[in-house]
């Protein structure tokens, strides 16, 4: 790791460390420094992010739907990002008059802080990582928790019927999925013996855990999506029952915000698949130039990145009860009984060359299994067609009716 | 005073205002909100004191659950907030009397322990990437906590399985 010449985070790192020695600080207070200056720079590096998004997703949508997108402001419309920026910075910030005040203005901050949190612990590269925990999956699920009470703050302190029904149907939906989500982020750690996010990565040397978990893959792609709140599972927002769900009442840059945490969360969301079950920043080279992980990630997480809008503008929205239901009728016991079944299966086969190709063949047929169950499942689900007699919409008087 | 230090007094700070407010507001959900103040607190004294696990768990089952606790506080609560909701009710000199009991007495016997003033002994980086580990293990070896983790499950598989029994519709009472 110390021959790589393009390390340039780390050759920064020692050369500030340096420079805050020659000015006679004390060794723990430039760890502290260091850290904030760490922690600044990652978390405004994601923050970048979302504006890139922004522009990627508009061409992305509008090639989708047969359209050219962004198209004016600079090449390939690239500037239209900070146009958009610059109109939701200059609008107007309004506030409802009976608001909890503190509460309103505190939830946009949280919604993107808690996105930003998970960040600090996702690696770049085998070098580049915020701080290595070794409780690194559940150090993001905690981080996530602090996303569902931003949604509900937002709710509560609008003031408004529509946002805190929104808000609750929002709080129950993502913490319903987070339960599928959380056991199929365990067979990841469970295969690499390990919690610690880069760990889980070096585990991966050779072949991904895709190869061995393809189950664990689905459904995390599946409750993640849910999780972000997007397409076909965006109940967080429906016009037609709650208005805009739990932001309603936020404007300018407070919905920006918002906006950037849902987003950024897609992006996140996909950065962990990439590191949990396609290997990270592993990739031809990467023993060489460690640095080169960068791209390898950064990559597999655009790819994941793009399956989130994929699947948000090709799929129907769905009802909240079907939402409800597929978590809790099929996801949550088919995570629960591949949770128990992964470990049974590598027990037996831990020592042979084997071991892949044994917990693939449960997989694949966990999954079929639970696929032919859902099949039956959705036949006897369902709902009888009413019938009835076509009937004229126009009724034209009676005699007598007209007469009188 | 060293950084540690410094957050060690601004999270036992955070930890006792926090607590503060939770007992004195009227306000239902600006009491709850206190209370998250008040668990990230303790995650953050987790944290200093090593135990990165405690403190991730601390706030994924707190503060996470922290939400549906609002949630069932707006839904059930007749006031939420107002003059009329109560902090207090007559017992509240006597639950004062025993708090400071109970704080003395840890106090006291905190003070007598001849190794509370003791600087804490610097703890090896193996050891403490081992904790969780350790922890891991001690949950399946017979001969440290295994009997009283299987119970701890048994007792909450019981609690899940009643709560689902409540929650199932009776067909008998409706017809």
């Amino acid at each position: 790791m110390d021959s790589d010449p393009f390390d340039l985070v780390n050759i920064i790192a020692e050369w500030l460390r340096n420079l805050l020695l020659s000015w006679n600080l004390s060794a723990d207070l430039i760890d502290v420094i260091l850290t904030f200056i760490g922690a600044a720079v990652v978390a405004t590096m994601v923050f970048m992010v979302f504006i890139f998004q922004i522009w990627f997703e508009r061409k992305a949508a509008a090639r989708f739907q047969d359209r050219i997108g962004p198209n004016r402001v600079g090449p390939w419309g690239l500037f239209q990002p900070i146009a958009d920026a610059l109109k939701m910075i200059t609008k107007e910030d309004t506030m409802p008059r009976n608001a909890d005040k503190v509460i309103y203005n505190l939830a946009p901050i949280l919604a993107v802080f808690s996105v930003l949190m998970m960040w600090a612990v996702i690696p770049f590269t085998k070098n580049w990582i915020g701080t290595d925990l070794n409780i690194g999956v559940l150090y993001i699920a905690a981080a996530g928790s602090f996303g569902i009470l931003a949604i509900l703050m937002a709710g509560w302190s609008s003031n408004n019927k529509y946002s805190l029904l929104g808000a609750f149907r929002g709080v129950a939906q993502l913490i319903s999925y987070e339960i599928p989500l959380f056991l199929s982020l365990l067979v990841p750690v469970f295969l690499a013996r390990s919690m610690g996010v880069n760990d889980i990565v070096k585990a991966q040397d050779g072949m991904w855990f895709i190869l061995f978990v393809p189950l664990a893959f689905v459904i995390y792609l599946i409750s993640s999506l849910a999780e972000v709140g997007r397409s076909p599972f965006d109940l967080l927002e429906a016009e037609s029952e709650i208005v805009a769900g739990y932001h309603v009442e936020y404007s300018g840059m407070k919905f920006g915000l918002f906006q950037a945490g849902e987003w950024l969360h897609a992006f996140t969301f996909g950065a962990l698949a990439a590191i949990l079950f396609f290997g990270g920043w592993q990739g031809p080279f990467v023993d060489q130039y460690p640095s080169l992980g960068l791209v390898y990630f950064l990559a597999k997480t655009m790819i994941f990145y793009f399956i989130t809008i994929w699947s948000r503008l090709t799929f129907p929205r769905v009802r909240i009860d079907q939402i409800m239901s597929l978590n809790w009728k099929f996801l949550v016991p088919l995570s629960l009984l591949m949770l128990m079944g992964i470990p049974i299966v590598d027990y037996f086969f831990k020592a042979s060359p084997w071991r892949w190709a044994a917990l693939l063949a449960f997989n694949l047929v966990l999954g079929l299994l639970a696929l032919e169950y859902a099949r039956r499942g959705v036949k006897r689900g369902r709902r009888p067609r009413v019938k009835f007699e076509p009937r004229p919409v126009a009724v034209p008087p009676k005699d007598d009716e007209a007469a009188a | 005073m060293t950084p540690i230090q410094v957050l060690f007094l601004i999270s036992s700070a955070l930890v006792l205002v926090g607590a503060l407010m939770v007992v004195t507001r009227r306000n239902l959900v600006h009491a709850a909100f206190y209370l998250v103040l008040t668990l990230f607190g303790v995650a953050v004294l987790f944290v200093l004191l090593d135990a990165g696990f405690l403190a991730a768990v601390q706030v994924v089952v707190y503060i996470g659950a922290i939400a549906i606790l609002l949630i069932i506080g707006v839904m059930v609560t007749r006031n939420v907030t107002g003059a009329e909701v109560k902090t207090v009710n007559k017992n509240f000199w006597l639950a004062i009397v025993i708090a400071l009991m109970v704080f003395s007495s840890i106090f006291l016997a905190l003070n007598q322990w001849s190794q509370f003033n003791a600087p804490p002994a610097a703890a090896s980086t193996e050891v403490l990437a081992d904790t969780v580990i350790n922890l891991g293990v001690a949950f399946v070896d017979a001969n440290q906590f295994f009997i009283p983790f299987i119970v701890v499950s048994i007792l909450l598989l019981g609690a899940l399985i009643g709560a689902i029994v409540i929650a199932w519709p009776r067909k008998a009472s409706e017809e």
